[in-house]
């Protein structure tokens, strides 16, 4: 194994050995069913697709996902494991990366066990499957940029209520700037100024991979996101770790 | 093993070279032009009051924190340029000894032997050990949040040693422990002093005359003095001294008022008759008092020599260094 995994691992079980990986996957799955039952108007649609259990991802993971990311390094910093950490022989991005794969799969964990909803509508019509599949997807990358957010502010604090507001501060610009309320207050705007706040919200990308269009562009946006914040994360914990 | 070069008369291979090291935060100085080598086998005391800076010269050895100035080179590599090359080399206990507090011991003795690259039965082999030398069986199954500060403390002691580390960095090592778990650790310290380097910083003076070959005293980022523990007492103002108790009430000041060599008489307790007697710099009282109180009859109840005093010299050296720090400020608010 090389060291990121080890990380990776020790992290990943951290997360099971405590009621962390439990009260996150349950509020998660009760959130989601609510959003997508009550709010969404699931049945009332009649539909067979799982459009109104998507379209709440984004405000959803808003608040569950800085709360998982929160701890990523603001805990290393507080208990001085930073140091521990730091002087073992592992490169900072292998332990970066490492923290946040654990932090993303803990998110593609609880997002799989939504799959009875999946089955639901299967059973209830003939949905698109190619489309939930890749809706899935395009949460889970969307679920990584959020984490990555939250890394990097993580890593600037060692109070982890702090790390926790200011991820939510930070992912409600990248979601809000999508929305036609504020693609609306910028009318005045020239277009192309419009177009690249569109661009650099989750919601534009995920809107359109949740629909089925596995643009790679939208995919590309995703992944050089999260490299960015962690790229970040580790440059800030470089700076802040003696503090 | 590289070749060493020749040191005074024998041939010392310097594993540990600190040259002009500085570090800075903003605009305090925690470390400043610190120079020094540890050779293959010194077991070297670093000591200084609170803030003196030996954290901070232990977090950059460690490669925790980047020098602002200097070279730290660890059996050749430079933690610079090679981090991940002395990281290897070394065992590390920070100050406060931190772990993963919800882990259990035998999870994060684990996660340690995996991340120092061992696998397989060498893994399992290497976590008993250290759980029999640093004697954690009974707590092995028990999350770390939940153990004494002591047990902490030889949990992070057995996380440094557990890759039988070239140089180990302890700081504090027995800091927050009983008598017994003191004296149990030094002696783990002793026996793995053998063949490498062991650094340990520590406010407790006695600690270093146990377990040190080498004391070096810093106070605001500067050496103060460097040296063996025996040496560093021989220049304590007790040394060479001798205490003495007497019987009944005798004028011991008026007997000794005319020898040269007696520079200071010094009232050990309120009995009026327990004195200790300090010497002129260099002279050893012990023979020439015995002879004295014999010729003279004097009533002695108890005589004997005084070793000199670490406690002694630390308290002169780093207080002199406070004085001049005192003074140096408040030149610079006049200025």
């Amino acid at each position: 194994m090389n060291k990121m995994q080890i990380i990776f691992a020790r992290e990943l079980a951290g997360y099971f050995a405590t009621p962390l990986a439990y009260v996150f996957i349950v509020i998660f799955l009760v959130m989601s069913g609510i959003f997508t039952f009550d709010m969404g108007a699931f049945y009332e649609r009649g539909q067979a697709d799982l459009m109104p259990f998507f379209n709440f991802h984004p405000w959803l993971y808003l608040f569950m996902i800085p709360a998982i990311a929160m701890s990523l390094w603001a805990d290393e910093r507080k208990t001085g494991t930073i140091e521990l950490l730091m002087t073992l022989p592992v490169k900072l991005s292998d332990a970066v990366l490492g923290k946040f794969l654990a932090a993303w799969v803990l998110c593609g964990v609880a997002l799989l066990l939504t799959f009875p909803i999946w089955i639901t509508v299967n059973y209830l019509g003939d949905p698109d499957n190619g489309v939930i599949v890749a809706a899935y997807l395009g949460s889970w990358l969307m679920a990584g940029g959020f984490l990555s957010i939250g890394s990097c502010m993580s890593a600037m604090t060692r109070n982890s209520v702090i790390a926790f507001i200011l991820t939510v501060a930070i992912c409600f610009v990248f979601v809000a700037c999508g929305t036609e309320i504020v693609l609306n207050a910028f009318a005045w705007a020239p277009q192309f100024l419009v177009d690249a706040i569109a661009a650099l919200s989750f919601l534009t990308h995920f809107d359109s991979i949740s629909k089925g269009v596995l643009d790679i562009r939208d995919i590309l946006f995703f992944i050089v996101f999260i490299a960015s914040w962690l790229f970040a994360s580790a440059i800030v914990i470089e700076i802040k770790k003696a503090n | 093993m590289r070749p060493g070069f020749p040191c005074q008369d024998m041939w010392v291979v310097n594993m540990i070279e600190i040259s002009q090291l500085t570090k800075k935060f903003d605009s305090f100085t925690a470390v400043d032009d610190l120079s020094f080598k540890v050779a293959e086998g010194e077991v070297l005391g670093f000591l200084g009051p609170n803030g003196a800076g030996k954290s901070t010269t232990m977090k950059v050895i460690t490669g925790f924190l980047a020098p602002t100035q200097g070279s730290v080179t660890v059996d050749g590599h430079n933690i610079a340029t090679d981090p991940i090359a002395v990281k290897s080399l070394i065992g590390y206990l920070p100050e406060g000894a931190p772990s993963y507090p919800d882990m259990t011991t035998l999870e994060f003795l684990d996660f340690i032997a995996e991340v120092r690259g061992f696998t397989g039965e060498e893994k399992q082999r290497r976590i008993q050990k250290v759980i029999d030398d640093v004697e954690l069986g009974s707590v092995c199954h028990k999350t770390i949040d939940t153990l004494s500060k002591g047990f902490k403390r030889r949990v992070g002691l057995a996380q440094a040693i557990i890759h039988d580390p070239k140089v180990l960095i302890l700081d504090e090592p027995t800091d927050g422990l009983d008598p017994n778990q003191k004296h149990h650790v030094r002696q783990l310290i002793r026996n793995l002093a053998k063949d490498k380097i062991v650094i340990i910083s520590t406010h407790i003076l006695e600690e270093v005359s146990a377990v040190c070959s080498r004391a070096i005293i810093i106070a605001r980022g500067r050496i103060l003095a460097d040296g063996t523990p025996k040496e560093l007492e021989a220049r304590s103002a007790y040394y060479g001294a001798v205490s003495i108790r007497l019987t009944e009430d005798f004028d011991l000041r008026a007997a000794l008022a005319a020898d040269p060599d007696v520079r200071e008489i010094e009232q050990a307790d309120d009995s009026g008759r327990h004195f200790i007697l300090l010497p002129v710099a260099g002279r050893h009282l012990f023979n020439k008092v015995s002879e004295k109180s014999q010729n003279g009859h004097w009533p002695v109840a108890e005589f004997h020599m005084v070793e000199g005093l670490l406690e002694d010299y630390f308290r002169h050296v780093t207080q002199d260094s406070a004085l001049e720090s005192a003074h140096m400020i408040s030149t610079e608010q006049q200025g």
